[in-house]
């Protein structure tokens, strides 16, 4: 079958709405008789809530509620669960509303709803609350010290789980007899998602039907009404639906189930009214779920061929003050588990310890995980050239997995699909000019520049996931994917996908596929998503899993759709269904053309069945639900090449290269696209982004004045390119593309950074790489040296 | 996203916004608003009433008297950063506009707001400074001329006196003057965590600093150390070393003292070059 | 509740005469009182340029501003720019360079770039950069934007249309 779509670069179907603003997130809608919330926040870390008295607030003209934790927990609704468990995991309660006491700066004490945002917001104000503070503890490391305050009572250690994966005896034993080892202390800085949407949510209840609707900024609606219907709400699942419609954007931020989407639900039916509820930014900068926050000690062993024998990570893991959905998956499975990257290292072992802390939650954040072992592993690889005195990308080849070594299996769980990760290294340095760029280097450093290359090959995990294997490892859900394809009578034809879009041109990509796989114009196929009411039931979308999964999905319900079609066509055509070929957008009598019936002949008869066979469901629709069987493994090589300004610290990117094999690219301008967002996202972490939190829990880098996104000027063009290495299982031998680019260019610029600073005898320094810090570091070395 | 409720009283003329701010002692003015706005928006700022005073027409435009440029207190930045008298006259202001904000900030901060406001990590203070400017007010005892020197009494605080309106600012022009802005800007805010104007005018140098401390300050040392000296690489680099010392310098994530007080002399060597063309 | 000023506004071409409170930002107005939905909130600090618009023929931030602020003016935005059928040449330029993903800058981000060729029809990409420092994008690594300005840029100047791949 001739691809008309697959591989085109196609403008999105999405944006004529985005550019003439016609889109529609939750912030634009309103409802008749629309009610709007604000919270009301403790300013404190931890505190006893010793009293809230709301009458002022109730006697401001407009109030309608004043909602209370203990109000909502009298109610019946529970708190709000994890969906990942360990053995011996610690789930204290996580109320929409506290009760008790304030675990975090932003935790919600209570909820104002009122006629208008307006009076919402200044009766907020006049909500008196009696705190009386508390010791905090913001550093996960500080939490895990006797003596350290408790975030909850029941947890007197703070201690959420602890993990391991690997056999530490063997890792133990190879470190014993090691060539060379080398060790970093690495701190893996706290980041806040910041998707440019703000959350917001709106429900409604319908008092005739006792129905729900909520439409909310979510990544993944029927989770959210799984988690609502199920255990906080107990409403009947069917009287629940969940909208999800245009979103601005998630990185994982919003596949959580959050308090204010409770709240609202609540107070809809108390009020009987409409209530909207919408983040300002300094609320997402202490609610939304954060990523990353890692305190690691990392090592690898060689032997004396440079080959690495063993790779040993103990880490700390800050989990914040409760457990949102995915959070106990993120520091374990998505991460211990990729510290094989690229290389053969035979022995593995990571162990963690995941503490609470008085800070927003962490969950997963683009790449959750893998950019954090990327991140650690290749600056052990880096750091370990340089003891071997080797140039790095060298060091590297050396221990790639060759080609004819897949399927691979690693010593921490994984096998990976397949790869040609050489391959993909050489062409990254060819495009590059990797030997020039050293030699360039060299000459500047004698003109007192300082450059440096960050060079790197990563693997991820992604397209989650195998639903048994997952499972069996905590998870408390399915990572299947399903699909409707339903073609109607004129064969036009409404796909239904559990995945959803939030910026990842799902429309255009999908619909490029299916209308391949029919072979119909791609203008008769529409996607349909983000909605429990119309799709049949599925997981959302996050770790890369939109496209290997959900399209699988899709195109094996399309499968089921073309050989409906054949029966439908062989009846037509008084010939055997074997005997149907479809080409050309037509089906036809293998060997006579001008025996044919088109997809539109066919979709009506399969409606009108008048002319139909007997043994036969009219009808044209299919559905499939696809479990894969592994997870896929993209990967590819990044090269950052930066210059530090030695009088200022300041670190400038030059040139960003990447070559990325994500399988075959169904649109290379949204899988570039992709790229080119996670890249910078990767480079805020590296250089500019860090939540900040003081000894007493504040958050000092909560809004944009002081946390640091990366701007226009902070980026450069990118040079990008494939290679391409099909997956072998499943349909299309697609791999995931949404988070490859975080969690490459992190490391990569943070190597890039590291190799500038070489000169200055820095070995190591943590991100982000700020003007001070690196000034600093430079500063305390050109001391030192002139001291000798 | 809401700002607590005021009274919006639009002034039309100088002599309204003067008389305004008599009946409503606790008003603020409202130029461009671009450091109000934010302010009252996170309720830290909470004023009776605003008085608009961005489109009094008496306060706006730059215009040349003799020897003088005179700057409207109402003008944009944009049209500052546009304007051919300044571009001629004053580059310098042209230069240090063009890295305030982003450009709709540009389209609505007025240089006026900007001085009266006082914020420690404003750009603007510092070319004033620099360039000798004579900032005039009126108030109800009638108008008066402050030294640019004496305008910046603390962080956001000013020489102006309560119920004055800062009108116009007197630059005088310095023909030949060789002048130029170094800034280090914040990375997330982009204010200047420092910023260095410098005017070289024959053999006398003026220099000032902003973001490093608690206002806009002249950089004394500098200015002694390089005024008669010729404007050679070697004499910049000689000149800029421990121009002010730490202790009382600013501090926040973006810089310590220590940090700050160093980027002052690097931006101080830029600027000079820059200005020297080397 | 503080007294309501009356103010006229002409937004995107018809004159709108509301009654409003003074503390009402432009966006809300914009948002709220006319339906305008085009014009995003992204932050609470004027920082992210989510809700830029034209104010008299100049791009400002409305959440940074009064409605009473635009009493007397002429307000563009995202809605009055261009339609589906007839786009501008930045909306086309957005569209052709997949200068968006999740779409929620964008509108800003349109306004923006609009400013910016009015001002500098030929803007170098340092210029481009530079321009666009007042509006944040999380998705698309300002890769496509950039050259979303560029095709505009060449589109208004006559100049033959890029290639959608390079």
């Amino acid at each position: 079958m001739a691809n008309k779509f697959f591989g085109k670069a196609m403008k999105r179907v999405e944006d004529p709405r985005f550019i003439t603003g016609t889109g529609n997130y939750t912030d634009d809608m309103s409802l008749p008789g629309m009610a709007e919330a604000a919270m009301v926040r403790s300013p404190y870390a931890h505190a006893h809530i010793k009293k809230i008295d709301a009458s002022r607030a109730l006697t401001y003209p407009g109030v309608l509620a004043v909602i209370t934790g203990q109000e909502m927990k009298d109610a019946g609704i529970n708190g709000i669960p994890t969906g990942w468990l360990h053995p011996g995991i610690k789930t204290p309660p996580h109320y929409a509303i506290t009760i008790d006491k304030a675990r975090h700066v932003g935790d919600i004490v209570a909820a104002v709803i009122a006629e208008s945002r307006q009076i919402a917001e200044d009766a907020a104000q006049l909500v008196e609350v009696d705190y009386e503070p508390l010791p905090a503890v913001a550093l996960g490391s500080d939490a895990l010290k006797p003596g350290a305050p408790a975030v909850h009572d029941d947890v007197p250690d703070n201690v959420c789980f602890t993990w391991s994966i690997g056999d530490k005896a063997a890792v133990d034993a190879a470190f014993a007899s090691a060539y060379k080892t080398v060790k970093l202390n690495l701190r893996n800085n706290r980041l806040v998602p910041n998707a440019m949407e703000p959350r917001a949510s709106l429900a409604q209840y319908l008092k005739a039907s006792d129905e729900y609707t909520l439409w909310t900024t979510s990544q993944n609606p029927h989770i959210h009404r799984l988690l609502i219907a199920a255990f906080i709400m107990g409403i009947p699942e069917h009287k629940l639906r969940v909208i999800a419609p245009d979103v601005g954007g998630g990185f994982g931020s919003k596949i959580y189930q959050y308090p204010e989407e409770i709240i609202v639900l609540y107070a809809a039916k108390k009020l009987n009214r409409p209530v909207k509820w919408t983040a300002r930014r300094s609320e997402s900068f202490v609610t939304d779920s954060h990523g990353r926050d890692h305190e690691t000690v990392a090592e690898m062993a060689v032997d004396q061929n440079g080959k690495i024998t063993a790779v040993r990570v103990d880490t700390i893991a800050n989990m914040g003050a409760y457990l949102t959905t995915f959070a106990p998956a993120v520091p374990t499975y998505l991460y211990g588990c990729l510290l094989a990257g690229t290389y053969t290292t035979p022995h593995i072992y990571c162990h963690v310890t995941a503490p609470f802390t008085h800070t927003t939650p962490v969950d997963a954040y683009r790449g959750a995980g893998r950019p954090e072992a990327t991140y650690l592993l290749e600056r052990l690889v880096d750091v370990m050239a340089h003891e071997l005195g080797m140039d790095p990308v060298e060091f590297r080849r050396k221990n790639l997995i060759p080609p004819d070594a897949f399927p691979y299996q690693t010593p921490v769980a994984l096998q990976y699909d397949s790869g040609n990760y050489e391959a993909n290294l050489d062409k990254a340095l060819e495009m590059v000019g990797y030997q020039d760029l050293r030699r360039q280097q060299a000459e500047l450093r004698k003109q007192g520049r300082y450059i440096g290359i960050g060079a790197i090959t990563f693997i991820e995990a992604c397209g989650l996931a195998p639903s048994a294997l997952v499972g069996s490892l905590g998870a408390q859900a399915g990572q299947w994917e399903s699909a409707l394809v339903r073609v109607m009578p004129t064969g036009k034809v409404e796909v239904f996908t559990g995945t959803h879009s939030h910026g990842q041109g799902h429309e255009t990509a999908f619909a490029q596929v299916v209308a391949d796989e029919l072979q119909i114009p791609v203008e008769d196929v529409v996607l349909v998503h983000g909605d429990t009411g119309r799709m049949p039931y599925g997981w959302g979308s996050y770790g890369s899993r939109s496209a290997p999964t959900g399209l699988s999905a899709i195109v094996l319900a399309t499968r089921k759709i073309t050989d409906k079609a054949k029966k439908i066509a062989a009846h037509l055509l008084e010939a055997s269904p074997d005997d149907i070929v479809h080409e050309d957008g037509k089906f036809m009598v293998k060997g006579v053309p001008d025996k044919a019936k088109t997809f539109f002949d066919i979709a009506l008869m399969a409606h009108l069945a008048h002319n139909y066979p007997a043994d036969l469901e009219p009808g044209l629709e299919a559905t499939h639900f696809y479990d894969p069987k592994n997870f896929v493994y993209p990967f590819g090589t990044h090269i950052a090449v930066v210059e530090v300004d030695p009088d200022t610290g300041k670190v400038k990117l030059l040139r960003y290269l990447s070559v990325d094999d994500c399988g075959p690219v169904i649109n290379p301008l949204i899988a570039d696209g992709q790229v080119h967002g996670g890249i910078a996202q990767g480079l805020g972490q590296a250089l500019l982004e860090e939540a900040v939190y003081d000894k007493e829990g504040q958050i000092l880098s909560g809004n944009f004045l002081e946390y640091t996104l990366p701007r226009a000027d902070d980026m450069v063009q990118i040079e990008h390119d494939h290679t391409v290495t099909p997956c072998p299982h499943n349909p299309l031998g697609i791999k995931g593309i949404g988070e490859a680019g975080t969690i490459a260019s992190t490391a990569a610029v943070a190597n890039a950074v590291m190799d500038a600073l070489r000169p200055f005898g820095i070995v190591h320094l943590d991100m982000p790489y700020t003007p001070e810090k690196v000034w600093r570091a430079i500063h305390g070395s050109r001391l030192a040296q002139a001291a000798d | 996203m809401y700002t607590s409720e005021f009274a919006y009283k639009k002034a039309n003329s100088v002599a309204e916004a003067l008389s305004l701010l008599q009946q409503h002692p606790d008003a603020k003015l409202l130029a461009g608003g671009h450091s109000l706005i934010p302010t009252m928006k996170l309720r830290l700022a909470a004023p009776s009433a605003l008085i608009d005073i961005s489109k009094v027409a008496e306060l706006r435009g730059v215009r040349k008297e003799n020897d003088t440029l005179v700057i409207g207190a109402m003008t944009t930045y944009h049209e500052l950063e546009t304007s051919n008298l300044l571009k001629a006259h004053c580059p310098l202001l042209p230069q240090a506009v063009y890295l305030i904000g982003d450009p709709m900030v540009r389209a609505k901060g007025t240089i006026g707001g900007s001085l009266a406001h006082a914020d420690p990590a404003a750009d603007l203070p510092a070319s004033m400074l620099a360039l000798g400017a004579k900032i005039k007010a009126q108030g109800p005892n009638g108008t008066r001329v402050i030294e640019a020197d004496d305008f910046f009494t603390g962080m956001f605080s000013t020489a102006l006196q309560e119920g004055e309106i800062l009108t116009e600012i007197h630059i005088p022009i310095l023909e030949g003057a060789k002048m130029a802005y170094a800034k280090f800007p914040h990375p997330a805010s982009r204010y200047a965590v420092v910023g260095v104007a410098v005017v070289v005018d024959g053999g006398n140098v003026r220099a000032a600093v902003t973001g490093a401390g608690e206002h806009a300050m002249r950089l004394g040392k500098l200015e002694q150390a390089l005024s008669g000296q010729p404007l050679t690489t070697a004499n910049i680099a000689a000149a800029c070393q421990g121009l002010l010392s730490p202790g009382n310098l600013n501090h926040d994530l973006a810089a310590s003292r220590e940090y700050r007080a160093h980027l002052v002399d690097v931006m101080a060597k830029r600027a000079l070059m820059q200005a020297a063309g080397l | 509740m503080a007294d309501k000023v009356h103010i006229k506004v002409v937004v995107n071409g018809v004159e709108r005469h509301s009654e409003v409170e003074p503390r009402l930002l432009l966006v809300h107005y914009l948002r709220e009182t006319l339906g305008l939905t085009g014009t995003h909130v992204g932050c609470d600090t004027s920082q992210c340029g989510a809700c830029t618009v034209h104010v008299d023929g100049q791009a400002v931030k409305s959440c940074t501003m009064f409605a009473v602020q635009a009493d007397g003016s002429s307000v563009t935005t995202i809605e009055g720019l261009g339609s589906p059928g007839s786009l501008h040449p930045v909306q086309e330029g957005f569209w052709e360079m997949h200068g968006l993903q999740c779409g929620f800058c964008t509108p800003g981000m349109i306004m923006a770039t609009v400013d910016l060729l009015n001002k500098n029809p030929n803007p170098s990409e340092a210029e481009i950069r530079h321009a666009l420092e007042g509006n944040y994008c999380r998705c698309t690594g300002y890769h496509n934007i950039v050259r979303a300005v560029q095709y505009a840029a060449d589109k208004m100047a006559g100049k033959v249309g890029v290639a959608a791949d390079d």
